[in-house]
């Protein structure tokens, strides 16, 4: 398992599979399949799939932990790359094919309907990491600040969820499931964090004697 | 008084649709697969369009008269108009309910006209067919969402019916209700809004002539996604008020509950008259994408009938009544 996980060919494997998405909706743009709405179709169909990159972004971590294999961090960048890739495209299409430039409306939109603002808000916070994600800005940034950074996938992975909540009219169903997911994608790293909170004071502090009464 | 004249919009029925194209291709298609199917299968398959089910939408509606009320815009496909649906009992995507739908069972329908009324009555639906002349109404329905369509329907003014039962003095509103059978809409469950769905209208607004009880469009009856067997049509409001599948329409003196309006009143009031200048919370209402169309049009007071209705509103504050 690890060493097909460490193959170059996955990872070009990978590639081509994140770009499937994209290609289905180009194979259903050619045979007529974007219901009598292509627009809107276009816009959830992006939507969507930024949400599932988000999440599969965000699984890696406690896949790594919980699954045991630490090979799994060379696919990380790249999905979130295809999740700022899909935000571009989900962006775009609402620029140019919902709103046609329109920018007094798309204003408007930002300002006045908080699902538009929670939603821009995430995709904006997504353009700073994509920037940073190569191995020269983690260098330059240095790793803890780098790590620092990139936490704001959290906030954007939440927007996305609560963009998607405050959009449909009534049934929550699908919101609500990602929402779930990415509520436990963040506790579990919570719950890690708190772990190593508690485990520290006696492994760090109580050798020098600092705190005498830590980890009481 | 309706004076019935000729005028440049009524362009003959059969120059304006493309429906029969679409229709035609559909059933080849139809066939080819089936058959196709049957032959893979190896043994005799029953045909879609020869099954019991298959036989109730889309019977040819005959008798029928134009309307001048109406407009000259190009309508919009019938395939966009019956895959392109928000019928919440039959799920919440746009494209559900014309799959889930199709054996939605619409025959033998009644429907129960109460309350207020001097003569209530149980209609089944071969009466309902005959209660006025059918016309054809090529109207603008503009949804809340911000797209709307071009549809010739088939049906008859409201007031046709509301006269025939005499509602009595204290008539004020008309309240009308959807069918609501769980087994036969097992989906509905995950809607979020509650169920039997309801409308309702002013007693002018219903006595209108532009609002209409609609049994079909485009020349046959109503398919089952879009209100099968028989619907309300107000042209003027949001789609939403346009009821589908009638079970109940009763008259009251107090103003009826509105689905919508009751599952997020902030969002939806009663009147709900197509408005440019009151915006939906979550999306603006000064434009909307005609289905077929790319770039989107300024959508007009009162959906464009404004010069026909706005008078039922006259010293109404339409901000605080939406």
């Amino acid at each position: 398992m690890s060493s097909i996980l460490s193959s170059k060919w996955t990872k070009v494997l990978v590639f081509f599979l994140c770009l499937g998405p994209l290609g289905y909706l180009g194979w259903r743009a050619y045979h007529g399949r974007l219901t009598a709405n292509p627009i809107e179709y276009i816009t959830h169909y992006t939507g969507d799939y930024i949400l599932i990159f988000l999440v599969l972004t965000l699984s890696i971590t406690p896949a790594r932990k919980l699954l045991g294999l630490p090979q799994l961090i060379r696919f990380r960048r790249m999905l979130g790359l295809f999740a700022f890739f899909y935000a571009c495209l989900h962006f775009l299409t609402y620029i140019v094919l919902d709103q046609f430039f329109d920018f007094a409306a798309m204003v408007d939109d930002v300002a006045k309907r908080k699902y538009i603002t929670v939603g821009f808000t995430g995709f904006v916070l997504l353009i700073p990491l994509a920037v940073t994600s190569s191995a020269g800005w983690i260098r330059r940034l240095g790793g803890r600040r780098w790590q620092q950074l990139h936490r704001l996938v959290y906030i954007t992975a939440a927007a996305g969820v609560i963009h998607f909540y405050w959009l449909v009219k009534s049934d929550i169903t699908r919101p609500v499931r990602y929402g779930a997911v990415v509520a436990f994608l963040l506790i579990f790293r919570l719950a890690v964090w708190l772990a190593n909170r508690q485990a520290r004071p006696q492994t760090l502090r109580s050798p020098v004697k600092l705190t005498p009464t830590a980890g009481s | 008084m309706l004076i019935k004249k000729s005028s440049p919009w009524e362009i003959p029925y059969s120059e304006i649709t493309p429906q029969s194209v679409y229709l035609s291709r559909r059933r080849f298609l139809t066939r080819t697969v089936a058959a196709g199917a049957a032959l893979a299968a190896g043994r005799a398959v029953l045909p879609g369009w020869l099954s019991p089910t298959g036989a109730q939408a889309g019977t040819k509606l005959t008798g029928v008269t134009k309307s001048s009320y109406g407009t000259d815009e190009k309508i919009t496909p019938y395939e966009h108009v019956t895959n392109y649906n928000n019928f919440y009992e039959f799920g919440t995507d746009k494209e559900q309910p014309a799959k889930l739908a199709k054996d939605f069972k619409t025959s033998p329908w009644t429907v129960a006209v109460e309350g207020e009324v001097a003569k209530p009555a149980v209609y089944d639906l071969d009466t309902i067919l005959k209660l006025a002349p059918l016309e054809e109404r090529i109207y603008r329905h503009r949804c809340v969402e911000a797209w709307s369509i071009v549809v010739p329907w088939i049906g008859f003014p409201l007031h046709a019916l509301v006269k025939m039962v005499e509602p009595t003095a204290k008539a004020k509103f008309v309240a009308f209700q959807t069918l609501f059978d769980p087994k036969q809409m097992p989906v509905a469950r995950h809607a979020g809004i509650p169920f039997p769905y309801v409308e309702g209208l002013r007693m002018d607004e219903a006595m209108h002539p532009l609002a209409i009880l609609c049994v079909g469009m485009y020349g046959e009856t109503l398919p089952n996604q879009n209100g099968a067997p028989f619907r309300l049509v107000v042209p003027w409001k949001y789609g939403f008020k346009s009821i589908k599948s009638i079970v109940k329409i009763r008259f009251q003196e107090k103003q009826p509950p509105a689905t919508w309006n009751l599952a997020t009143p902030n969002e939806y009031g009663f009147y709900s008259n197509v408005n440019p200048d009151v915006d939906h919370p979550r999306w603006s209402q000064k434009s909307e994408r005609r289905l077929g169309e790319f770039l989107k049009r300024k959508t007009l007071p009162f959906n464009g009938y404004a010069s026909q209705v706005s008078q039922l509103y006259a010293g109404m504050d339409l901000r605080k009544n939406y």
